[in-house]
């Protein structure tokens, strides 16, 4: 079997295929438009991530440092909006999924390439209203939207939800597309447990966004409706009750903190697998963790409702289901670990990423026991321990796994390497900046600090400072990051098909890969055999050891 | 390097026959349609779903509600319209059956009846609305019954006692002078003595909203069929190509089979 | 570099189990509630569970990044083992076990703290935007919660605006404030002192000074300051009755004193003047007006103010309003605007 080595920046690929900006804009190659979202992703991270700072600064002194009270609730609320539904839950499907998926499939295109640049456009017209919004008087509610606060505010709510609202759109076609896809263009040799791990992860997260995200739909129309005629479902006055709206709005929200964490553990089952050049270890308890962690998690929406009113047998089943949830993510990581035991660990940044993702979420998953037990979650509800808690998963998991995922993608995307000893530099300060913010969090949190507290008590001050000086730790983290990745784009290295050694599909083809994906159509055996991958230093690259010397080392 | 642009030798393809260049074949292709089709009815069957399960909270909390409001709505043109989609279901079904066949008149005939009958619907929907509307029995706060006294409905039962409230739950305090809003039905209801119960308004948010959002499914559903029926007098379809016209068919029947379950649970309340 | 990484990752760890080990010193705050200790033992159990697998983990991973990292002369096992079925399921079982224990752990504790005894000593709560009142038996209202020591205290709460909730750190306990239905909290203080309330559910502008106390009085100090805090009316001057009124009542809310802008007009030089009403029609700001404003607030509003305020019909006693409109009156002094020593001679200040 011919499998291309090499590298075709300069020859015919799917970057230079097609010349202009309508070529671009108007496309229907699933990999220019997981650029394109790749590009508007990162943006919008940018954003999320100058409201961050902005957050902390101002939390520099238990007083007024840089703005008033309004600006500083209008900050989180945009912080949040713009990080969950902007960058965190489109941010590992539609941008890397959208480019990999296909590849991984060995297939041509999405199913629905049109429907896909559809979900494109409709993310840019979601994410231009929720901006809009920050300009005809922005948003003071919390990314919750919680009613009646929400239905009173003086703030251009109906903008931000409509934004929301057509963003849902956005996420929910592009779940249908991988749907379709995985079962209609997955080639008769590749069944399903020979499917990659990162292809189960976008699986069980396109579940979810199918059957949770049209739920958000309605209650977000519902609290349009409510503010724009005064429909008066949510709204005490008029009889209508305000925690339906908790119990609507956490029916998605809840599964999509998993629409957030399935891909990214997709992202290091990949990562954890080629850079201990050794087959995954577990790979049917991981795929089916997957599943099992979409069904389940239909069913704790009701952990975040502690306090809020519910009976007490409906929090004990909540928090039951809650617990069960914990283990399909437990066995994950096992696996991963067990993954590394007499492999052969390469500590190139992708991998660093996926340690820092094992650290981190072991901290987050772990955290969330406490807010999982009833006893303690009263105590630490809405407090920072909450907020530490979720900014190690989401941030400490999916953020982390999805820059995982691009520095690990980025010789495929772009055919160029990076520089390896800035790009760990990278790796390293986001991590000590990111446990700098948030360790101090947990310790506030669980004195009773609560959240979305814009003056605060002087007895929390020094946690505030330190978290604040991690917060620009972080920051400079990612502007070496993003400063590597750039330089790459025009002085990189080109870089070969297959710089890491992986035995998924999109590693067999040129980097970057051609308008048609495959040269010659690959044939899909186990995607975690990567004992026939041996480096090859005239190609730069892993090559397709000879048959017969399976497992030859170089 | 090819030099024509990426999007039009997809179109380029589609004109040829109407397979895409990332099938394998038609019959994937038409798998594919018919898959990514179902998964959107499912989405919006909880798109409903959620507004369902506000009727079913608010109707177990409020049962008094929805007995008294209920006898507001017109029943019989209510029946009509479930009879007029019905039918529209059956000319839809009949209409896809005509593409299977490649009987190309009758498919836009067929197609024409139930566009026809979208119409219909829609002008009895609007006759209610419009009756609501100078009744006042509108939604939330735009609730202001006009005639009420006039159109009370004669039939109204005599109002259940409410849910009464666990003695050890009830407090000890005298009720405040202004109790909160929405729960202080007893405080109310004994004070005013009378057979209305509170809060009716919530009955017309349900209503209008449910409601509502069908019809603007119909108006969709109707522009759809529009666009397919162009399609099929230029004579695009043939028992080799009708999948446009079947996942059409599939959206048309959700919509009327939302409606099945609309008209009972609004209409016909005991 | 990636040793330096490895290195900062072990001693990440053992920075954050050094701080965590100190729990009652930094990760807690006093315990002063008869729930507490049963919270606080739950939490330490499902740390000290949480620490062993976090070092388990993050421990097994470094060791295997030493040990098997890719380097000269190391070749990685031939045919290591792909999966495990039974090492598999132990790792499931087990920590499905702790958490089960921990769930119902969790519940039961839970289930104290929702619970309130049957003599408890009921206080009504309710939550506006930004501040606490709380009704006793009685009638009285007060900005700061008094509560007798040991003896088990009902909390019925509800809002008047938007969700707010009710956060006591020492007491381990929290409850939802939420418009238009009561939700209840119960606890037992266990020690004096005063102790921190929180607004837990962000209700906006000023949801951070959304503050206020428990104050845990001695056996019998709570009925002593009960008896003497409801006579204000009879032991304090009007004015500095009506002072108490303003604060406790919700009137500070929209009307300053110091003549600075607000949801409603400030109560500064109010008394006395001319007031321009809506619709270009003037009157004079007497006892009656004041005493009508409270009382039908819709019938006469200020010209550029939005007719918002509620009626205090049935929530002021007469006694209280004469209070109120004698403070409003000090206000018209010349350089005094409040304090006890005004209130005798508030008479002489009206024009």
């Amino acid at each position: 079997m011919a499998v291309p080595v090499g590298n075709a920046l300069f020859g015919d690929n799917y970057l230079s295929h097609a010349k202009g900006w309508k070529s671009w804009l108007f496309t229907l190659d699933h990999k220019r438009i997981g650029v394109m979202y790749l590009v508007s992703i990162l943006a919008s991270f940018l954003l999320g991530g100058v409201f961050a700072l902005l957050i902390r600064m101002e939390l520099w002194t238990p007083q007024r440092t840089i703005m008033d009270a309004n600006t500083y609730n209008q900050m989180f609320t945009l912080h949040g909006a713009a990080m969950i539904f902007l960058f965190i839950i489109p941010g590992i499907p539609a941008a890397l999924g959208n480019f990999v998926l296909p590849l991984m499939l060995g297939a041509k295109d999405v199913a629905f390439p049109r429907l896909n640049l559809l979900s494109y456009y409709l993310w840019v017209a979601g994410a231009v209203l929720a901006l809009v919004s920050i300009v005809t008087g922005a948003v003071d509610t919390g990314w919750t939207f919680y009613t009646p606060y929400s239905t009173t505010t003086n703030t251009s709510v109906i903008s931000m939800t409509l934004g929301a609202f057509i963003l849902g759109f956005s996420s929910i076609f592009t779940g249908l597309n991988f749907i379709v896809s995985i079962h209609k263009l997955r080639p008769p040799t590749m069944t399903w447990f020979k499917m990659p791990l990162f292809l189960w992860g976008l699986y069980g997260t396109a579940i979810i966004q199918i059957l949770a995200t049209p739920v958000l739909g309605i209650t977000l129309l519902l609290l349009i409706a409510e503010r724009a005629l005064g429909v008066g479902i949510f709204d005490p006055a008029l009889g209508g009750d305000p925690v339906l709206f908790q119990h609507f709005f956490w029916f998605y929200s809840h599964p999509a903190v998993y629409i957030m964490i399935l891909p990214a553990m997709g992202v290091i089952s990949e990562l954890v697998s080629t850079f201990s050049h050794r087959h995954i270890f577990g790979y049917r308890f991981i795929a089916m963790s997957s599943i099992a962690i979409a069904v389940i998690s239909f069913l704790v929406w009701g952990h975040h409702m502690f306090v809020s009113g519910q009976s007490n047998l409906a929090s004990l089943i909540f928090s039951i289901l809650t617990f069960l949830v914990a283990i399909p993510s437990a066995v994950k990581v096992f696996n991963w670990v067990a993954t590394m035991y007499k492999g052969e660990v390469e500590l190139a940044t992708p991998m660093l990423y996926a340690l820092s993702f094992l650290f981190l979420f072991g901290i987050g998953g772990l955290t969330g026991l406490f807010l999982g037990a009833l006893a303690t979650d009263v105590h630490l509800t809405d407090t920072y321990f909450v907020v530490a808690h979720f900014h190690y998963t989401m941030f400490g998991g999916t953020a982390i796994a999805f820059f995982g995922g691009l520095f690990y993608w980025w010789p495929k995307i772009t055919g160029r390497m990076y520089r390896e000893a800035w790009a760990k530099l990278g790796a390293f300060l986001i991590f000590i900046g990111f446990n700098t913010t948030f360790l101090a969090q947990f310790i506030m949190g669980a004195q009773g600090m609560p959240r979305r507290y814009y003056n605060y008590l002087p007895e929390f001050a020094p946690y505030h400072k330190v978290s604040t000086i991690g917060a620009f730790i972080l920051a400079i983290g990612f502007v070496i990051a993003a400063g590597v990745l750039l330089h790459s784009l025009f002085a990189g290295e080109p870089a070969p098909a297959n710089p890491w050694g992986a035995a998924t599909l999109e590693w067999q083809t040129t980097s970057p890969p051609p308008h048609d994906n495959f040269e010659t159509q690959p044939i899909p055996g186990d995607p975690y055999d990567v004992d026939r991958w041996v480096f090859d230093r005239e190609a730069g690259g892993y090559v397709l050891a000879p048959s017969g010397a399976a497992g030859g080392r170089v | 390097m090819q030099p024509v642009a990426e999007f039009e030798e997809v179109k380029v393809h589609g004109a040829e026959s109407h397979v895409a260049h990332h099938f394998p074949d038609a019959k994937a292709q038409v798998e594919a349609g018919k898959l990514g089709m179902w998964i959107f009815l499912a989405t919006e069957i909880l798109l409903f779903g959620g507004l369902f399960c506000a009727y079913a909270v608010y109707r177990a909390n409020h049962p008094e509600i929805f007995v008294y409001a209920h006898h507001f709505l017109n029943k019989i043109l209510g029946g009509i319209n479930t009879v007029v989609l019905i039918f529209s279901s059956f000319t839809m079904a009949w209409a896809v059956r005509a593409a299977q066949l490649s009987q190309q008149k009758k498919l836009v005939r067929l197609l024409a009846a139930t566009i026809f009958c979208g119409f219909v619907f829609l002008g009895i929907k609007y006759v209610e609305y419009e009756h609501k509307w100078k009744e006042g029995l509108l939604w939330g706060k735009r609730y202001k019954p006009a005639h009420a006294e006039v159109s009370k409905p004669k039939d109204v039962p005599p109002p259940k006692p409410l849910i009464s409230v666990n003695p050890e739950e009830r407090s000890t305090l005298p009720p405040p002078a202004v109790p909160p809003q929405g729960l202080s039905w007893e405080v109310r209801a004994a004070s005013q003595e009378t057979v209305v119960p509170q809060n009716v308004q919530l009955f017309f948010s349900v209503y209008f909203v449910m409601t509502g959002l069908h019809g603007l499914h119909v108006v969709a559903g109707m522009v759809v069929l529009f666009w397919i029926l162009l399609r099929a007098r230029r004579g695009e379809f043939s028992s080799a190509y009708f999948t446009p016209v079947d996942l059409a068919g599939l959206y048309w029947h959700l919509v009327d089979l939302i409606w099945i379950y609309l008209f009972p649970l609004l209409y016909l309340i005991h | 570099m990636a040793f330096g990484f490895l290195a900062a990752v072990a001693a990440g760890g053992i920075v954050m189990v050094g701080l965590l080990l100190t729990e009652n010193g930094v990760m807690l705050p006093p315990q002063a509630s008869s729930v507490a200790p049963a919270v606080d033992s739950l939490f330490k159990f499902i740390f000290w569970i949480s620490a062993f697998f976090f070092l388990l983990i993050v421990g097994l991973m470094l060791a295997f990044v030493i040990r098997f990292r890719k380097r000269p002369g190391h070749q990685k096992a031939a045919h290591p083992p792909t999966h495990n079925t039974l090492l598999e399921l132990t790792w499931s079982g087990i920590p499905l076990i702790l958490v089960m224990i921990m769930g119902v752990w969790g519940f039961k504790v839970f289930l104290d703290i929702n619970t309130p005894p049957a003599n408890a000593y009921e206080v009504q709560v309710t939550g506006q935007k930004w501040k606490w009142l709380f009704t006793y038996p009685n009638g009285y209202v007060d900005e700061v919660l008094h509560v007798p020591v040991d003896q088990p205290v009902r909390l019925v709460m509800t809002s008047e605006d938007v969700i707010h909730s009710f956060f006591v750190p020492a007491f381990r306990i929290k409850r939802d404030v939420v418009p238009g239905r009561y939700t209840k909290l119960w606890f037992r203080a266990t020690k004096t002192g005063k102790f921190q309330v929180f607004c837990a559910e962000y209700c906006g502008t000023s949801h951070s000074d959304m503050l206020t106390f428990v104050e845990v009085h001695e056996p019998g100090g709570f009925e002593r300051w009960l008896e003497a805090a409801s006579n204000l009316l009879n032991t304090l001057p009007p004015a500095e009755a009506g002072r108490r009124l303003y604060q406790s009542r919700g009137c500070s809310q929209c009307h300053s004193v110091d003549g600075s802008g607000g949801i409603g007009p400030t109560f500064q030089k109010l008394f006395g003047h001319e007031v321009v009403l809506k619709g270009g029609a003037r009157t004079t700001a007497d006892e009656n007006y004041i005493r009508e404003s409270i009382l039908e607030p819709m019938a006469k509003i200020v010209a550029g103010f939005e007719p918002v305020m509620p009626t205090y019909k049935g929530r002021l006693k007469d006694q209280e309003i004469t209070a109120l409109v004698a403070y409003i009156k000090s206000l018209s002094g010349e350089a005094q605007p409040e304090g006890g020593q005004q209130g005798g001679n508030h008479g002489s200040t009206g024009r």
